[in-house]
């Protein structure tokens, strides 16, 4: 079972490579039981476009 | 106004706010951004017959600016009394952020409308703001990651880190950038 740490190392890396299907089916796992993860999921994807758009706001 | 080959060399200058305030997010010093910029529009002189019109002046600048830039961060990592040491090992961050059992020390709240802080100016500002305050390393990490848009392959290359360095240095900085959005954006925000 991933803890909280581990399940947002998971869903930063899998910005940067491709992840397993059992690391996918253990971030899925967790998310349903973690708001907190939730959130953070979404605030993630939230800054990878930001940074994407950075260029564009300079 | 002065055309050299199929540049307008007065189209140049006025790309230049923009390729300085680029280099600065990503070399961190004004000087070197400068130098950088510099060159950028020399060679972008030199080289102009490879400009197609078809593609964007200012896409093609950075272009350019992009391996400048590459170029100075390689030439400042050969130059060891130009390295400055920032504490890098990051863990004081993941120490705060989770607690022993690997929980959140205090979960992540709901942003509200995210998307629209997008379209607000003085949200980028604290975004740029947030992206100086990361230790050195983490911020280059992620700045050419998400920023000039490179792969994780070329990052290690670059930093000559590993791999998994890398993704290590990724996620500090998606949890130090989240951290201060929350702090100093969504938190007022509301």
């Amino acid at each position: 079972m991933l803890n909280c740490k581990q399940n947002s190392e998971l869903l930063s890396q899998s910005l940067d490579r491709p992840v397993t299907l059992r690391e996918k089916v253990a971030m899925r796992m967790h998310l349903m039981m973690c708001r907190g993860c939730r959130n953070f999921e979404k605030q993630l994807n939230f800054i990878h476009k930001a940074a994407r758009e950075l260029p564009r706001k300079l | 106004m002065s055309t050299v080959g199929a540049i307008d060399i007065d189209a140049l200058q006025d790309h230049r706010s923009y390729l300085l305030r680029y280099a600065i997010l990503q070399l961190r010093d004004p000087h070197l951004a400068d130098d950088a910029v510099q060159e950028t529009l020399v060679a972008a002189i030199e080289s102009r017959d490879r400009f197609s019109a078809q593609s964007s002046l200012r896409t093609w600048l950075v272009g350019i600016l992009k391996h400048k830039i590459l170029d100075m961060l390689r030439k400042r990592a050969r130059e060891p009394e130009l390295v400055i040491p920032d504490g890098e090992d990051g863990n004081d961050l993941l120490d705060t952020l989770f607690n022993k059992n690997g929980h959140w020390s205090e979960a992540p709240r709901t942003w509200e409308n995210p998307e629209q802080s997008m379209e607000n100016a003085h949200f980028w500002e604290i975004f740029e703001q947030c992206n100086q305050r990361m230790p050195l390393n983490t911020a280059r990490a992620f700045m050419m990651r998400e920023f000039m848009e490179m792969s994780t392959e070329e990052i290690c290359q670059e930093l000559t880190i590993s791999a998994t360095n890398c993704w290590v240095l990724l996620h500090r900085a998606r949890l130090a950038l989240r951290e201060c959005l929350d702090l100093n954006w969504f938190g007022n925000a509301r």
